[in-house]
């Protein structure tokens, strides 16, 4: 399918009402949003402007946690991760542009332990594309797209936010 | 046997001879240059067309390790590898262990020499006993068994009232005195030259003066005992202005350098090059041209390979940690040929450095070859290169600096007392 | 003749880490750029990361020093390795093993880091020209020769305060001559382009011919000072004292001590630094290194993120050049 014609502001606007609802059907635990940088934490921005609660956002660089580390290296520039607030037994929104294989996320949750034990997890994602390799599932997800092997869906911006897909090569 | 030597380009300074001449030899010595003795019949003719023929080399300082460092280096293996490169004769230096400051230690070099059969084994004699810089050897004793000269090596001679006495004594035996200058205190625990790269990597420094005031209180000291002098091993332009200046005023001082610091500077040592870790040190560019042209100004007489054979572990260490020192014996006229191929010797200055004169600082019938002196001869090819590869090196001492280096000569004969010790036919 | 630089893989990125020099700006930045992204690690409840999980980084001190020991360990730690401190005395190698043996020990008990310190300049050279080619070497500190993690922790210091090198004057004063942490600094500074290098100290501890590696010397503390931003108290060794080098502390302290009246002449907001530890009264006035200036302790706390940032780069040059879409996508 043709990702430019999906409306990024719908989907967005969409998962911000499911988040508010959550929130809401979770109420004694005190909310929080969290961003996987970079995409993750557009789309957390995004989704917060469009929110009826007040909620705090962090970013969270996951390089220094992820498994491919003794394959791929450092990544150049890892800005580091800010996470304002305590993570004892709130409610975490993480949010991420792309759920694929899995693992950025395995990642994010390991970081988000060593800040402390959370209540919960909530994950929100832009789309999900399939190929999972490990057992993750996305609470709140824009949109489902089935890709073919070796192509790949990529989220640009901060403004303007904009999807493509690339063959890769 | 005799040897007619064909077509050469004979090059013999002493005689001031630089021209194609046949050269003759029979039983041990010269008969003849240019033309045959009547009646001369050669057992065995050598071509030499094309090729140099000078006078076996004369090595002014020299380690063979033996006895004491087997595990470094063997009488039989460095002279192996000195008459692959033309030389007939080496001085070496006595720091040996034990020490060669009496003569049963110079007895069992002359035996092992003896045994080998090869190049002469002329050596120099402790100047004190243990080269403690203290107490004098019986120097006329160790010169009765053959030795040639007394050196205290590279040990400390830092009391002026102890090196004055040696002096005094040597010359009443009428012999030379090798002094390596190089003054202990200022060298304290020194391991390159005092200068911007060795303050880059943090290295400690040998100052200039640390050569120069030792030499500069050498050359007094000859002025006052009247002892003849040589000094061994000179790397500083600063020494080379006192030592001119000695000479001018009619001192009979002789000097020579290593061959290493001919070709490099003290900036070789970067990337802490243990194989560039010299005592004394590798100077700067400036005193590199300083020695080349001390050299062609005949204030420097001789070049010496200033050989130090080493095991591989000696080089493998940090560099303070690292032996100093460099196989260098054969190479010696391959490397100094370069010189004369990049135009900072001429051919017959080049040769006399490396046979009449530093013969005749320690034995004058030798490195020349006129009729009725002993037949060391050195025949090689200037034109056929040479690739230095440490691997394949005939010294024990893999520890060149030179790895890699192309030399523009090779030797082809070498021939001692008129025997043929070395061919590479 | 030109070496290829052994501290880089074919890659151009870090194998090891053993001097300054020899390494670009870029590097350099990149060094500090992680050593941020690090720093806030130990803040959290959990102070690591599982970078370098199931990785082995051995401590190999040949001179003692419980300060670099620790914080070596410290960021290892944070970063998951395994950590063996080895202490080998120089005594116990000359009676017998040689250092190449000790290696060739280390590396059968498959380590994959050497951290190494040791008396003598070029020991950490060395021994990365004789590891294995998967075992990356740090150097923490060699004879007079290089300290560069020092020297990267202390330009952390600075950029926190200062961070435009370019317009920077800085002096380093004290025992230049058998310092390794001086040396380090200046190639850093003159990598980061430093506006002005200074070295202030007497002429016994001065090294020959440092000019050519940047700086402009000075022998009067408060002529040194003058107008510059970033001052560096080098430590002084009690064997250098009562020697050939110095008289005495008193005439020391009195020449090239820091005292606050000697630090008016430098820029009101000039910082004050220490590679630690402090001898007071004799190289530093305690009014000044616990003053509003001084920025000692920050020097401590940013060692660990900078040996965290050249251990994580060290480690992962090892892997094969990313490509972006790996990058980009787990």
């Amino acid at each position: 399918m043709d990702v430019s014609k999906l409306s990024l502001d719908d989907l967005i606007s969409d998962m911000a009402a499911r988040v508010d609802e959550r929130i809401r059907s979770f109420a004694e635990q005190t909310p929080v949003m969290v961003g996987i940088h970079t995409g993750g934490l557009w789309i957390a921005a995004a989704m917060r402007e469009r929110m009826q609660t007040e909620i705090p956002l962090g970013e969270l660089n996951i390089a220094f946690y992820r498994d491919d580390f003794s394959r791929i290296g450092m990544h150049p520039h890892v800005s580091p991760s800010n996470l304002p607030f305590e993570v004892e037994d709130r409610h975490i929104i993480l949010v991420d542009d792309v759920l694929y294989t899995g693992r950025t996320i395995r990642a994010a949750m390991n970081e988000l332990f060593d800040y402390g034990r959370p209540a919960r997890i909530t994950l929100a994602v832009l789309i999900d594309r399939g190929g999972r390799e490990l057992p993750m599932h996305a609470d709140i997800c824009g949109k489902t797209l089935s890709l073919k092997a070796g192509e790949h869906v990529k989220l640009s911006g901060p403004e303007p936010l904009a999807l493509v897909v690339k063959e890769n090569g | 046997m005799k040897f007619s030597i064909r077509n050469g380009h004979l090059v013999d300074p002493a005689n001031q001879v630089d021209g194609v001449r046949d050269l003759y030899v029979a039983d041990g010595y010269v008969v003849g240059v240019g033309k045959a003795p009547d009646g001369f019949t050669a057992d065995r003719e050598i071509d030499a067309g094309g090729q140099v023929v000078c006078p076996g080399l004369v090595d002014l300082s020299v380690r063979l390790r033996e006895p004491g460092q087997e595990h470094k280096a063997t009488i039989a293996s460095e002279l192996d590898a000195a008459v692959s490169s033309g030389i007939t004769s080496v001085c070496c230096q006595p720091d040996t262990k034990p020490v060669l400051d009496n003569p049963a230690v110079a007895e069992l070099i002359h035996q092992r020499a003896l045994n080998n059969d090869l190049c002469r084994i002329l050596p120099l004699a402790a100047l004190t006993q243990g080269l403690a810089g203290q107490t004098l050897t019986d120097m006329n004793a160790l010169k009765e068994i053959g030795c040639i000269g007394v050196s205290n090596a590279n040990a400390d001679m830092n009391n002026a009232e102890v090196l004055r006495r040696a002096l005094e004594y040597a010359s009443s035996c009428n012999l030379t005195v090798h002094l390596f200058c190089e003054d202990p205190c200022l060298k304290n625990d020194g391991v390159v030259h005092e200068g911007a790269l060795g303050t880059r990597l943090g290295l400690p420094g040998i100052p200039a003066t640390a050569e120069t005031l030792s030499v500069s209180r050498a050359l007094l000291l000859a002025c006052q005992t009247g002892a003849r002098v040589h000094l061994s091993r000179i790397t500083c332009a600063g020494s080379i202005d006192l030592i001119a200046r000695a000479r001018d005023h009619g001192l009979p001082v002789s000097a020579d350098t290593g061959i290493c610091h001919l070709h490099l500077n003290d900036t070789e040592v970067d990337n802490f090059n243990t194989q560039c870790h010299l005592d004394p040190p590798l100077r700067t560019e400036t005193d590199r041209l300083a020695l080349l042209q001390a050299l062609s100004d005949g204030v420097i007489q001789a070049i010496c390979s200033d050989h130090q054979p080493h095991d591989n572990d000696a080089k493998a260490a940090p560099f303070s940690l690292s032996e100093p020192g460099a196989s260098t014996i054969e190479h010696l006229l391959g490397l100094v040929m370069k010189l004369v191929r990049e135009e900072y010797l001429t051919l017959v200055d080049a040769i006399a450095a490396l046979t009449h004169h530093p013969a005749a600082i320690v034995m004058p019938d030798l490195g020349r070859l006129d009729v009725d002196r002993p037949a060391d001869v050195c025949i090689f090819h200037p034109g056929k290169t040479f690739t230095i590869d440490r691997r394949s090196m005939i010294s024990a001492g893999k520890n060149t600096p030179f790895d890699g280096w192309e030399l523009p000569a090779t030797v082809t004969h070498t021939l001692i007392d008129g025997r043929l010790v070395y061919t590479v036919d | 003749m030109t070496h290829a630089n052994i501290q880089l893989d074919e890659n151009g990125h870090l194998k090891h880490f053993l001097s300054i020099y020899g390494l670009d700006r870029g590097l350099l930045l990149s060094i500090l750029d992680h050593a941020r992204s690090f720093a806030g690690v130990g803040d959290r409840a959990v102070k690591k990361v599982p970078l370098l999980r199931g990785k082995t980084i051995v401590n190999l001190f040949f001179e003692p020093s419980t300060r670099t020991r620790t914080t070596f360990e410290l960021a290892a730690k944070r970063l998951s390795a395994d950590v063996l401190n080895i202490n080998i005395s120089t005594s116990a190698t000359k009676k017998g093993e040689s250092l190449f043996d000790t290696l060739q020990t280390l590396e059968a008990m498959h380590c994959d880091m050497f951290v190494v310190r040791h008396a003598n300049s070029g020991a950490a050279h060395f021994i990365a020209g004789k590891v294995a080619p998967h075992i990356s070497v740090i150097n923490g500190g060699d004879g007079r020769h290089s300290h560069p993690t020092q020297a990267m922790l202390d330009m952390f210091t600075i950029q926190q305060h200062k961070p435009d090198f370019t317009r920077l004057k800085v002096a380093i004063v004290g025992d230049i001559l058998h310092s390794r942490v001086a040396r380090s600094e200046i190639h850093a500074l003159a990598t980061l382009g430093a506006e002005e290098i200074r070295v202030i100290g007497p002429k016994t501890l001065i090294p020959t011919d440092i000019e050519a590696m940047g700086p402009r010397v000075f022998h009067n503390l408060e002529q040194g000072l003058e107008d510059v931003d970033v001052v560096i108290m080098l430590r002084l060794q009690n064997e250098r004292m009562c020697s050939a080098l110095l008289p005495s502390e008193h005439e020391y302290f009195h020449l090239y001590g820091l005292t606050e009246k000697k630090l008016a002449n430098a820029r009101a907001d000039a910082i004050v630094m220490h590679p630690g530890p402090i001898n007071r009264g004799i190289e530093i006035d305690s009014s000044v290194a616990d003053g509003r200036q001084s920025v000692i302790l920050q020097q401590v706390s940013h060692g660990i993120a900078v040996r965290m940032a050249v251990m994580a780069m060290t480690m992962g040059s090892l892997a094969d050049t990313p490509t972006l879409e790996s990058r980009d996508e787990v």
